[in-house]
Formats: C-alpha cells, structure tokens, sequence
C-alpha cells in the first residue's frame, strides 16, 4: 500500500501546493514512522538521534519553494536549542545557540526540520559504527553497515523515514552512505555551500550536501543551499542558478574512465554494475573514454595525512571547558586535579576510539621533524591530484567511477582493522582533494545490495552533473522500493 | 604524542594504538616514493580572490548564552581546575 513517505521530496511539494496533501500531515506521517522505527529496537535502524515533537505551527510554508517537505539533518549540523553533538560522547548534552546556514537556508525555503540524524563521530568513519548513539543498520539488510559517516541520513532517505536528508562528505560520507543504500547523494563543489554551524572534522575538505531518493531532488535541495555566506570566508557565489534537470539523452557527452579507479580493489559484481552504467550511457548517445589520473591511486594516503591533520587541530577545542563532557576531577591528592589533567580526562572519556587513533596520527604528521615528510608532502600530492583532473576535462566532460569498492559489509566485519575500513573510500577521495562536485547514484545490485555509480565534474559544473545523472538515472530504472519498510 | 594531542590513553589502549597507527603509516609513506620537486603544496583547492570584509564591530553571542552550555562557570566566566593545583 503507497503512502505520502512514498512520494519524493518534489512530487510531495507539489502535492502540498496542489492542495492534495497537507505539510503537517506529512510532516506527522513522518513522525509515526519514526517512532515505529524506534519502538522496533534492535530490528529498527537507529537511523534517528532527536526527532521533533511536533510539525512546525507556522502555517505559511505551503506557499514556501520546498512547501513544508520535512527534512532530515545530520546531527553535525548545529541546530539551535536542538540537541548537536556529531555523534560524540564528549559534546553529550550540547544545545548550539545558533543554527547552521544551510539548515536555515532549507528552512526558510520551506523544509523544517523533522530529525538528526545518527553519524560516525566527528563525521570519522565509512560504516557508522563509530557512534555514541551505536551503529546504523542498512534498511536492505539490517545485518549490514549503512555507510559512512552520514550512515543515519541515507538510511532514513533509503527506508522511507525521510523525504530528504543533509549530510556531509569529507572524502565520500554522502557518497558512500548513498551508494550502500542504494540512494543518491550528491558533493558539491568545495565552497559552493556555506560550512558555517558544520562542527567541523576537516576544514579544507568538509562540505554539505543532499541525501536525496532521486536526481531532481538534489537538484532542488542544492538550489536552495549554494551561495556565498559571510558566516563562512572560504563560501563563493555560485555563478549560475541549480537549475532542475532534464536531460534524457548524453548525445555526445565525452565521459571519462579512469583505470586506476575502476580496475585492481574493486568487486567483481560492482565492476559488472559499472560497466552496465557505461553501455548504458553509450545507449543513450555518449561517447565512453578512457582518461589517466597517474596520482589518484596515492590519493588515500595523502587523504589520511592531511584529513587527520585538520581533525587534531579542529577537535582541540574540545576539552571541558566551554560545553559538553568534562571528567569528574580526581583527588588532588594523586597531582591530576591540574588543569592539564582536566584536558586530558575529559578527552579520554569523551572520544571514541577512532577519533583518538585520527588525533595521534594528526599532530604525529603536524610534530615538529616529520611535517615536511607528511603534511608538507601529502599537500604536494593533492596539488598533482587537482592537476590530474584538470588534465582529464580537458579531454572529457565527466568522469565515472564506481562510488564504493564492495556493497554494504557486515557490522562489526572491519572495525578491528582501520586500513581495511579505509580503503572504503578508493574511489571517492581523490574528487574531495580536488574540490570537485561528484555525485553517487544507484546503478543496480549485486547479491542482492545496491551498488552506486560515481559521476565526478569540473568546480561548479553541477548542473552539467546533475543532468547526465538524471538521463542516466532515467535509462537505469533503480527500483528502490524494496527498502521502504 | 598522547600528551601533545592532550590525550590520556589508558594502559590497555597504548599497544593497540601503537600498532594501527604503525599500519596506517606504513601505507601513507607510499607517498614519499612520488618525485614532488618543485610542485607546490596546496593551500586552497579552489580559487579565492578578495575574501577580506571590512572590519567593524558587529553584535556576538550575549554572555550568558556563551556561557549556558559550560559544565562549570563563576563570576562571568568559564571556571576551569587550577593550573597550579
């Protein structure tokens, strides 16, 4: 039986302004599955961290653009008065007097805010189960991991318990989540959406972006979020309108594929959904190339060098003092009860184990002797990243990739090995160093698991990206409903 | 290290620690096979020109909001241990 959760987040605006459906009983359906999801415990996804109590009274948002449509928030998002703690035992208790400009920026264009959602902590982690409040499960197969680190926002967008979600993505935590779950999300370029109210993990490479069940609606939610912010000096104008996507065929379309992304690491059955894609989008007119990017396969190591860097020198403000934990203080009489001694119980208690491996290896790579060796080089790196893509659309108008190497794994099955876990990211860190929009949607299944497609473009060629991924996403036919239950 | 990063690890959490971070560095150091002569290092992935704003004085956050959500405060301020205790 079909429902309004069914509906994506533009078939529900047009309802709502139609008069067909009214926001607050979305907004309340929404709530009834939330608290379903909730009352099932261990079957339930535990995609949710707060959920409002009630559907905003302010009646106007029917006449808003996004017309009442509830959206979801990663909980790294300051909301004010709103529980914020990015998926942290050491921010437990923090409500942000102020919220962050995107989620303002949706709101005000209509999208109130229905729930945060679960994360791995700090937005550090490919599988969400590095969370205070426990891991996510993915709606295909609860035994499973969602992705990471927007795991809660892409299963809830997959299994119905949102219209839409926001995310982040520093190197693939919108990308991967979406493509395990087998929905769409989208990285735009860096600069293109105010970082302002984002408790910040990497500050060079963190950006926000949409977790949505089709390629319109991240059209439609990134119009409404783009744009310089005087909140946030590294935002930039964009220079043209996100227009809503149309296209239906690639006629000409040069598109890119990089063998050191799409050969040795990679699945079998993804490879084989991947290259469906590719005869798929010959189908519909482009021409397929093959394009180098000699550097991309040194991506990940520069990736966890500079990311870990930013990370220990961001999550330094976090030591009792100003909100959240601080460790009960000892007995003066062992000499802790020291100010340094606060620091640094409060941060023991307070971080899970993969922040702190991130902040030793952070100001291991920024320590006075081996800067020039790890941070100055991994910078190197990243310069000859940027300039191979440069190369690359000098050749082709897109780059596809697949967006993760394997489908959704096992909980608990590569959390003993942080290398393993890692190499989750392959394909989706090199975009992320390079500052460039790219987009995961899904392209099939293997065993039964949805498998995503990678769809990289030239900075603030969203709307070239978005399109090629709309004909693509048309010729494909993804049915995603399996996983709305 | 774990006293720079302001971390106390406990005795159990070292050896664990010590091995995952010899993993991961052992893979990132493939980076120092690359020729990275004269390449510059990245400071801003893409292009800012004119990112200064005027300077002039604009409201903050009131005092007591700065100051609701600190696990201790007095007289207007963060109370934090004695440095010297």
């Amino acid at each position: 039986m079909g429902g309004a959760h069914e509906l994506t987040a533009a078939q529900a605006a047009g309802e709502i302004a139609a008069g067909s459906l009214s926001a607050a009983e979305l907004f309340e359906a929404y709530r009834a599955r939330a608290a379903a999801d909730a009352a099932a415990g261990e079957h339930g996804l535990n995609c949710f961290t707060w959920v409002a109590e009630h559907a905003p009274r302010d009646g106007a948002a029917a006449a808003a653009p996004l017309a009442g449509v509830p959206l979801a928030v990663k909980d790294l998002f300051c909301t004010e008065g709103v529980p914020s703690q990015s998926g942290s035992r050491i921010l437990a208790g923090y409500l942000p007097p102020y919220t962050a400009t995107v989620v303002r920026a949706l709101a005000a264009a209509g999208a109130p805010l229905l729930a945060k959602t679960n994360q791995d902590e700090f937005a550090m982690g490919s599988s969400n189960e590095n969370s205070a409040f426990g891991p996510v499960r993915n709606p295909w197969d609860r035994r499973r991991v969602p992705g990471g680190s927007s795991g809660g926002s892409a299963a809830a967008v997959a299994a119905g318990l949102a219209p839409w979600a926001l995310g982040t993505d520093t190197g693939g935590s919108i990308r991967q989540p979406a493509a395990l779950c087998g929905i769409v999300g989208l990285k735009p370029t860096y600069g293109a959406v105010s970082r302002y109210g984002m408790i910040a993990f990497a500050s060079s490479l963190d950006q926000a972006g949409p977790l949505t069940r089709d390629v319109r609606d991240a059209a439609l939610a990134l119009r409404h979020m783009v744009g310089r912010d005087p909140c946030d000096a590294t935002s930039l104008a964009f220079p043209e309108e996100i227009a809503e996507p149309a296209a239906e065929r690639l006629d000409g379309v040069r598109l890119g594929v990089p063998e050191e992304l799409t050969g040795e690491g990679i699945e079998a059955g993804v490879l084989d959904r991947f290259n469906a894609a590719l005869a798929s989008a010959e189908e519909l007119g482009a021409q397929i190339e093959q394009v180098r990017l000699p550097h991309a396969p040194h991506a990940l190591s520069a990736y966890y060098v500079i990311a870990p860097a930013e990370a220990s020198s961001n999550l330094a403000r976090f030591d009792g003092v100003r909100y959240g934990l601080r460790a009960a203080s000892s007995s003066k009489a062992d000499g802790d009860g020291d100010l340094i001694g606060m620091y640094t119980r409060t941060r023991h208690d307070g971080f899970g184990a993969e922040v702190k491996r991130r902040i030793m290896l952070g100001t291991y790579a920024l320590s006075s002797g081996y800067y020039d060796a790890y941070y100055g080089r991994a910078q190197r790196v990243r310069t000859k990243i940027a300039e191979d893509f440069r190369a690359a659309f000098a050749q082709v108008e897109l780059i596809l990739t697949p967006t993760a190497p394997s489908v959704a794994f096992g909980l608990g099955e590569k959390t003993s090995d942080p290398l393993a876990m890692y190499l989750n990211d392959f394909c989706t860190v090199p975009m992320s160093l390079a500052g460039i929009p790219a987009i995961s949607i899904p392209c099939g299944l293997s065993q039964g698991l949805p498998v995503g497609l990678q769809i990289a473009a030239p900075a603030f060629a969203e709307n070239r990206l978005l399109d090629a991924a709309h004909a693509l996403e048309r010729a494909l036919a993804f049915d995603s409903a399996v996983a709305h239950v | 290290m774990a006293s720079l990063a302001r971390l106390a690890l406990a005795e159990e959490e070292i050896e664990p620690m010590a091995r995952e971070l010899s993993a991961v560095l052992e893979h990132v150091a493939r980076i120092g096979e690359l020729d990275l002569e004269g390449v510059a290092p990245t400071s801003h992935v893409v292009e800012v020109t004119g990112a200064l704003r005027p300077d002039e004085p604009r409201p903050c956050l009131p005092r007591e909001v700065a100051l609701a959500q600190a696990p201790a405060v007095a007289d207007d301020g963060f109370l934090v241990p004695s440095p010297q205790a």
